[in-house]
Order: C-alpha cells, then structure tokens, then sequence
C-alpha cells in the first residue's frame, strides 16, 4: 500500500522501459535472497523470470508489488520511481500468482468489482463483463471463488489481473494450475495482449516449454543472482543446449560454469 | 488524498460478506439485544428497590448503551480487517494501488455502517420496551457519541496493528480489549467508587468523561463542557496514534516481507 499524498508529473516518454529495475538487492539477516540485479522490461515484451526454487522470483516479484521493501536498489514502472510514487506505479500494473487467489468467500463479479474499484477502472460493469467473456468464466459470475476449481480460480486470478489493463503484467506460474488445453489459450491471450496493448509482462515459471514458447527474453535467476539473460534460442546456441529445460538444469547443478561464460 | 472508490471498495466488500452470510449479520444486534434486555430488567428492578427519586433507566441502560455502541465501532473496524486475515487476502489489498489511509477509511466506512445497525436495534428496543429516551441527555447526547465514536475506531484500529504485527492467531488478544477497559471507565459506577490508582488510569479514558457526563445529566447537574471537550480531544489524539501505530507496524511488515507471508505469522 502506499502513502495518500502523493504527486508530481509521471514521467513518461515513448521510449521509456516499462519497467527498470536497478541494482535491488534485498536480505532476509544473513541471507542474500536478491543480489543486485538489474533488468528492464520493454513495451510489449515478454521476459520469463527463471530459475530453482529458492532463487530469488517471487522476492523479486514482491518487492515490484511494493509488498516487500529493498534493501538498495531501485524499482521504475512507466518512469514512476515506485518508492516515492507507489500508487500511480501500481495503478499501471497488475499481479496473478497461484498462491494469492481471490477471497473464497466472494463471487466471481463481486471480487472483480472490488478490485476494478480499488484500481480505478473506468466503465467497470462494461470491463467485468468483457474480462468474464474474455476468461470464459461468464457461467462463473455469481459463483464464489472458494466453489470453483483451481483452474477456474487461476483464469479468475488472471481476469483481476486485466482489469485495469495494466501496463505491466506480473505473473507468478500463471499456467500452473491449468490443462493444457485452458494454459494454451491463457498464453496465446497474454501473447497477443502484449504485442498489440503494448504492455510489458515479466512472468515466472518451471515450465520451461512454456518459456521458451512465450517469453521473448529470459532472465536465469540462481542465489538471487542474475545468471544469464538473453532470448531463448540464443541462450541455446550460446550455450550448445537443445531445450531450454537442459539450460534449467545446467544452471541449477553446475552454476559456476555458466557464470563466467 | 485519499480517494472515496478504494474506500467504498472496503466497504462494499463487506457489504456484499453481510449480504450473503446470517452467521454475519445476527450478531450484529443480536448481543446488544441481549445486553439491553438484560440490563433494562435490571434497571427495572434497582428502580423498584432503591430510594424514589432515581432513574436507573438513564443511568444504567443509557450506560450499557453507550458501552456496546463503543464496542460495535471498534469490532466493526476490528471484523472488517479480521475478513482479509480469514481469507489470506494481504497480498491481494497490499499489492494494489489502495494507500494505507484508504484502506483505515474503508474499514471505518464498514464499521460506521455495521455499528449503526447495532445503534438502531439498540435505540429501538431500549426505548420502545424500556422506556429510555435519548432526550434526557439534551445536547451532550451529540459529544458522548462522538467521543465513543473517535475512541471506537481508535481502539479497531490499534487492535489491526496488534494483529498485523502478531499474526492472525493474535486475535485472541484483541476481543476483550473493551473488557480490560471497562472497570476503568467507569460505566456502571461513578469514578469516585474506584481506588486512586485506578483513577489515574481513568482520566486517561475519554468513555470515563461521558458516563461521569451521563450520570451529572441523570442526576439534574450539568455537563462540563471542558471536560467533555478534552474527552473528544483526548480520543481524537489516540486515533491518531493508533493510525501512527498501524502506518509503523505496516511499514516494518514490508521491511520483513511479513506480508507477503502473512500466514507463517513470523519471519524469526
């Protein structure tokens, strides 16, 4: 949450980042969750947040959600340096993960009209109704989240998460919880939302068939380092790997090897 | 600035828990039924058995009255932030442009709704049954309520920090807040009943200047508009640091990354 009195111009620019991230660093007492990384993301760019459990993500991912505050370092959304302007920044960007599903206890449209309110979507009735068609989820409208199936809270997740028609798109593992059929379509939604609205998603995920298959770039995250960075096929031939998966791998086992390549 | 849709967002989400939940809503006046009840009898008898010339009504049902309107204000705060704690939601409201001063206006937003309902069912019952009217008090009726109102949600608000910082299971310390405080504000029995050192603690009590107030009209003598005005003043300072409070452990809950993992209830 951020500070009521907050002003100033955004300054925005064509050209600029969507998001900047630079030098965060953020430790848990002794232990290094997020060591100085520093990447961006572009207009509508995909870039998939990889790496093993432990790495450093979803530190990542919270501190860009303003939910946990860096120890140095510093985080740009549209320009808005988070720290000082956190309302404006989050009201241009939006979250789904699987571990943060919407209150069980409320329906479908309840929930997306609390959180359209929240972040000061404009025509919202109209934008509910399109996110429902959008989702597949109109037959779910006056149903509570907590009576549906995790796929179905998953494609809810992701509905909130458009509603503002955010210029960043943050998404923890979004597929996780969906078959095939159902992640196919998410992906190729978020793919086209991206391409054509100009937005800017960083995107989380172990399944690296999926990253290579969505992200335009990728960030191998490992001990809250950034380890390699780059576009899937070029990673691959840079590093004489066939999958991406076997690039997970190599990172995860043999980490110094691939450091000072 | 704060902004009325974010805060209306608080409020209507539990609008729409109320709306679809008795085990909600009864409560809501269900408790303060039963203490007017309970205490209008009791005011009945203490005026069949005591010297004529004494109206219990005022005193004592106007008293518990007023104590359980305190109560529903700050539970009415307390139960709205309870609702994102129950459903794992922090991560949701905290990640979302809602500033923490929108979010405290949505949770007093619910409570001022919830505990108005209480206030009507209370007002209706007493008077209608028991025969208390809210006139006896004249003008000062308007400071005790608002000075109960200020403490109230002074008291919901300190009682989230609490739970913020302590995680949900804290929760237990929190509901007999008002019990702890009641046998020093002196809502049954005039402050001189009391051993001096409890007195101390009472004059730092804004509910200890109105039921002294209540019992000064009751008895035919007038209101100390001084004191009435510090007992305002008192609990409008008390707001402001149980919301300084909240802003602090807020804070240090997202130094820690204790939001985040809110269910792990500590980070050490």
């Amino acid at each position: 949450m951020a500070s009521a009195n907050e002003s100033g111009p955004a300054p925005e620019s064509p050209t600029a980042k969507i998001l900047a991230v630079t030098e965060l660093c953020k430790c848990y007492g002794e232990t290094v969750a997020v060591d100085r990384i520093t990447f961006q993301v572009g207009r509508g760019e995909i870039v998939g947040l990889l790496g093993p459990n432990g790495a450093g993500k979803t530190s990542t991912i919270n501190m860009i959600l303003g939910v946990l505050a860096p120890d140095s370092g510093s985080i740009r959304i549209e320009g808005l340096d988070l720290a000082a302007h956190r309302s404006r920044a989050l009201e241009r960007t939006n979250f789904a993960a699987v571990y943060a599903p919407l209150p069980g206890n409320l329906t479908v449209s309840q929930n997306l009209r609390i959180f359209g309110l929240i972040y000061g979507v404009e025509d919202l009735t109209e934008r509910i109704a399109a996110s429902l068609e959008q989702f597949d989820l109109v037959r779910f409208r006056d149903v509570r989240c907590g009576a549906l199936s995790s796929g179905e809270q998953t494609r809810v997740s992701l509905a909130k998460a458009m509603l503002n028609s955010p210029r960043l798109l943050l998404l923890d593992e979004p597929t996780a919880s969906l078959d095939p059929a159902a992640a196919r379509d998410i992906r190729a939604g978020i793919r086209e939302s991206a391409t054509q609205g100009g937005r800017g998603v960083l995107w989380t995920s172990h399944n690296m068939y999926e990253a290579e298959a969505v992200c335009d770039r990728v960030l191998f995250l490992f001990r809250g380092k950034i380890l390699l960075e780059g576009g899937p096929q070029a990673l691959l031939e840079e590093h004489g790997m066939a999958t991406l998966e076997e690039l997970f791998i190599a990172v995860a086992r043999e980490p110094l090897t691939l450091e000072g390549r | 600035m704060l902004r009325g849709r974010p805060m209306a967002a608080i409020a209507l989400r539990y609008f729409y828990l109320l709306r679809g939940s008795p085990a909600r809503v009864v409560p809501l006046f269900a408790w303060v039924c039963i203490d007017i009840v309970l205490w209008g009898f009791m005011s009945r008898y203490l005026n069949s058995v005591a010297a004529a010339g004494f109206n219990f009504i005022p005193a004592l049902l106007g008293a518990v009255l007023l104590w359980d309107f305190l109560i529903r204000i700050m539970q009415g705060v307390t139960m709205a932030f309870m609702e994102d704690v129950w459903s794992r939601n922090f991560l949701n409201v905290f990640a979302s442009p809602l500033s923490v001063s929108e979010y405290l206006g949505g949770l007093v937003l619910s409570s001022i709704a919830t505990s108005a309902v209480g206030l009507l069912v209370m007002l209706l019952l007493a008077t209608t049954v028991f025969g208390l009217s809210f006139f006896a008090y004249g003008v000062a009726l308007a400071q005790f309520l608002l000075t109960l109102f200020l403490f109230g949600i002074a008291l919901g608000v300190f009682a989230c920090a609490v739970v913020l910082r302590l995680g949900p299971a804290a929760e237990w310390f929190i509901w007999p807040i008002p019990a702890l405080i009641s046998p020093f504000a002196g809502v049954f029995y005039p402050l001189s009943t009391l051993p001096g050192w409890m007195r101390l603690f009472s004059h730092l009590l804004p509910p200890a200047y109105v039921f002294e107030g209540v019992r000064r009209v009751v008895s035919g003598g007038a209101v100390s508009t001084a004191a009435l005005t510090w007992a305002a003043s008192l609990a409008g300072i008390y707001l402001v640091l149980a919301c300084w409070f909240f802003a602090r452990v807020y804070r240090h809950a997202v130094r820690t990354g204790l939001i985040a993992r809110y269910s792990a209830e500590s980070l050490s």
